[in-house]
């Protein structure tokens, strides 16, 4: 006969949780997840009748549509219009395609001294390996600095629409966070350990292996917010606050953004005034060649990265 | 090379930096670092004016160590030196016009942010007229427009918020055909910097190889760049975005970022296909018959709008109508015409939205139509403003409007088919102009009588706004200036023109 254990005892040992599994008694979720219940959603009568009365409001009162013959008219033609609109949009853009150059013809107008100096002297010229990279962070540098700047201002104007500034907001943002979604799962904690170090890992060598084969400062910051997300999703706010705040965003934005516009200032200017440019193109194929495309990358990747973070938190919880 | 061609680049430069700049400081920091920039590159803009003037050449600055067409290039003329100063002038009168407006409307935590999309703007604004290549001025062309959706929304009512979803499916639409376009372009071509381009569309214009495709990719750049500055019937966001967004954004997306569409427009007749291929297109044709429209239809609109904010809107409606009739009408001097108006228009569109907010300031904030009687008496400077712009806007002599009017007419005579629609529709549309803004200046300056229910009435005097009532001063002056020494302003037009050939 064994031994007695009292069922205390018995209940902390691995066999009693081995069968407890097997048998599927236990809740995995439960005392482990934080997850609020869902209100089945439902709407009282007074909120039915309070969004008539808004619906009926905005008739009466913005379009006044008892009384505006154009937007009726408009409102009665508007999907006939905008299917037709769509279908001649289509027609003329087939019948304009059907007349361009052959594509992938040798003697197409594309295949010019442009593409050709790219492919043949870019290597010499800008020292990356990666002709993508040297055609975009190099020869045609401008168009990258605008072009960062897009996402820096499409963050700026989710900042504007999203950002809850007042304290009883962000309370109750905060509060809200999470009604929909479980917090502390088991199961994406354990996945974001083993993926999130590697997805980072990936992301920076992307980054700075830009100009030595695929990858860059946009696709390698997109890798990196990739990551940040499923961290945060895993561990919450309060983990990710420690180290990634609004400040952190704006401090980094601003820093990278300040670096790139001053580095291609100097090229530029050097550029435009015959200057002979200071900085070594190094060897092909080394981390450290390519003059300023390295560091150009590295801010387009810090750029890219906080945009994509930005827009998870502002959609997800109105700040950071 | 003189360091005085630098300074368009470092203008481009510098208001990029100020961008990411006013996101680290604070509202008021923001604000002082807004206003100096655009001061300085103003001033900038004017020395290089001056320059190109002298020298009477234009020049081609390197952004890089590659020439083009392999790296990228901006090119500066007469007509670009003298657009970037007009356009850093009334950006900077239009800032201060609306200082107590934002201050009141923006959140203050939220303030900077303002400040960021100025700035942007402004750089975008400056690289769409310098710039010599296409896929650069498309890029810009999108900070323009996402800034354009944070001015409008940033004060964040309903209204405001429908507005800039309204713009935004607008005027992304715009910005996919002009990017067709420009693809379109690029394939029959090979090339995308603007002079490159031009020459071998000449080649293929005299061949008249890939005919098609030229005309599609002509007239896909036209409407998306119509669309972008509201002609006629895709005007449908822009009565709500004026109407209801702050007060300085309504004078700057009126005044500036339609026209930097315009502008660019001009530079893709000009520069990237060729007056002459254009003028043989049917594309011109077709902008002609809509700028009519728009020139009846927007009046007519206003006429019917009993909210000021909403009517001088759409008077913008018919503005751009005659920009676009201009166009049209496909000569040297009714693009001469065209040009002088987006700058009469700018100057007069930006002072009567900075007036008609002193105005409605002075009747309680309300917008309605009757409230606003008698404000001329109760807010001097923005009545007197409100009246001088609303003369130019008419085209009474003395006042710039007149000579845009004058200059559209002569432009038109002698014009085999378009001279008669062209005379017609400017006679209507300056009647219905009367109508509706005299009918607005008398309101303003009709005694409250003793029945009428009172509306929160409430007297500003002059020392109340001071800013406002000095930029008001200096659109006035300006207005005067273009009306009243019109000759040098048109010979630089012209003079830019012919740099652009």
């Amino acid at each position: 006969m064994s031994k007695k254990v009292s069922k205390e005892q018995y209940e902390k040992t691995l066999s009693f949780r081995f069968r407890q599994w097997l048998d599927g008694t236990k809740d995995p979720y439960l005392n482990e997840v934080e997850m609020q219940k869902q209100d089945v959603h439902c709407e009282g009568e007074e909120e039915t009748a309070h969004r008539q009365e808004v619906r009926e409001r905005r008739r009466e009162k913005i379009y006044d549509l008892e009384k505006n013959a154009e937007l009726r008219i408009f409102k009665r033609f508007y999907k006939v219009f905008a299917v037709a609109f769509c279908c001649f949009l289509v027609a003329l853009l087939l019948e304009g395609v059907s007349y361009l150059p052959t594509f992938g013809h040798a003697q197409n107008p594309a295949n010019n001294e442009v593409a050709q100096r790219y492919i043949e002297q870019g290597l010499q010229e800008t020292g990356a390996v990666n002709i993508v990279t040297g055609m975009i962070l190099d020869y045609r540098a401008f168009d990258t600095l605008g072009e960062s700047h897009v996402l820096f201002i499409a963050t700026c104007t989710v900042l504007i629409l999203l950002r809850f500034d007042k304290k009883e907001q962000k309370e109750q943002m905060e509060a809200d966070d999470r009604t929909h979604e479980p917090k502390n799962d088991v199961i994406l904690q354990t996945a974001a350990r083993i993926l999130v170090p590697p997805i980072l890992l990936f992301g920076i060598y992307m980054i700075l292996a830009g100009h030595l084969g695929p990858g860059g400062g946009f696709s390698g910051g997109a890798v990196i917010g990739a990551g940040l997300i499923l961290y945060l999703n895993a561990f919450g706010f309060a983990k990710t606050e420690q180290f990634f705040t609004a400040k952190t965003y704006r401090v980094m934005s601003f820093g990278a953004l300040a670096c790139y516009t001053v580095c291609k200032s100097y090229s530029f200017y050097t550029g435009a005034n015959h200057i002979e440019s200071v900085i070594p193109l190094g060897t092909p194929g080394a981390i450290l060649s390519s003059g300023l495309i390295l560091i150009l990358n590295i801010c387009v990747g810090i750029v890219v990265a906080g945009t994509m973070y930005t827009f998870y938190c502002m959609f997800r919880k109105g700040g950071y | 090379m003189d360091f005085v061609q630098n300074l368009p680049f470092i203008s481009i430069l510098l208001s990029l930096f100020s961008g990411p700049l006013s996101s680290i400081l604070n509202a008021k920091w923001a604000k002082r670092v807004n206003a100096t920039v655009i001061s300085v590159i103003g001033i900038f803009s004017a020395t290089v004016l001056f320059y190109v003037l002298r020298t009477g050449q234009e020049f081609v600055y390197l952004m890089g160590h590659f020439p083009a067409p392999w790296g990228n290039e901006i090119r500066v003329g007469i007509l670009e030196a003298f657009m970037a100063t007009f356009f850093c002038l009334i950006m900077l009168l239009c800032m201060f016009g609306g200082i107590a407006e934002r201050e009141r409307e923006i959140e203050e935590s939220k303030q900077n942010l303002y400040y960021i999309m100025v700035n942007l703007l402004l750089s975008s604004l400056l690289a769409l007229i310098y710039t010599n290549d296409l896929f650069t001025a498309y890029v810009f062309v999108e900070i323009n427009t996402i800034s354009a959706c944070g001015l409008i929304m940033i004060r964040q009512n309903g209204r405001t918020i429908e507005a800039a979803t309204r713009y935004m499916i607008m005027s992304l639409l715009g910005s996919g055909l002009l990017l067709l376009g420009i693809c379109f372009l690029y394939d029959l071509t090979g090339h995308l910097l603007m002079s490159n381009i031009k020459e071998e569309v000449a080649i293929l214009a005299a061949t008249g190889e890939y005919h098609i495709p030229l005309l599609v990719s002509l007239g896909l750049m036209s409407v998306g760049l119509a669309i972008k500055s509201a002609l006629y019937p895709f005007h449908a966001w822009l009565p709500d975005a004026y109407g209801y967004s702050t007060v300085s954004s309504a004078a700057i997306l009126s005044s500036l970022v339609s026209k930097g569409y315009i502008f660019l427009l001009v530079k893709i007749f000009y520069r990237v296909i060729g007056f002459s291929v254009v003028c043989d297109s049917k594309v011109v044709d077709v902008l002609f018959v809509f700028g009519i429209i728009g020139m009846i239809m927007g009046s007519v609109n206003a006429i019917r709008e009993s909210d000021i904010r909403r009517m001088i809107a759409f008077s913008s409606v018919a503005q751009i109508g005659y920009i676009y009739m201009g166009f049209g009408l496909g000569t040297q001097e009714a693009v001469v015409a065209s040009v002088y108006h987006v700058l009469s228009h700018a100057a007069t569109k930006s002072l009567l939205f900075v007036a008609a907010s002193g105005i409605t300031d002075a009747s309680g904030g309300s917008r309605n139509f009757l409230d606003l009687t008698g404000a001329g008496y109760r807010n001097k400077a923005a009545g007197i403003a409100f009246s001088v712009g609303s003369l130019s806007m008419v085209g009474i002599p003395m006042f710039s409007g007149f000579i845009s009017k004058l200059l559209f007419a002569q432009a038109a005579m002698g014009h085999t088919h378009k001279m008669l629609p062209t005379l017609i529709a400017l006679a209507i549309s300056t009647v219905l102009n009367a109508v509706y803004f005299m009918k607005t200046v008398i309101r303003l300056y009709t005694p409250v009588s003793k029945e009428m229910p009172i509306h929160e009435h409430r007297v500003i005097p002059l020392t109340e706004q001071p800013v406002k009532a000095g930029a008001l001063l200096c659109f006035i002056v300006l207005n005067f200036l273009l009306g009243l020494n019109s000759e040098p302003v048109i010979r630089l037009i012209t003079a830019g023109l012919a740099m652009f050939d």
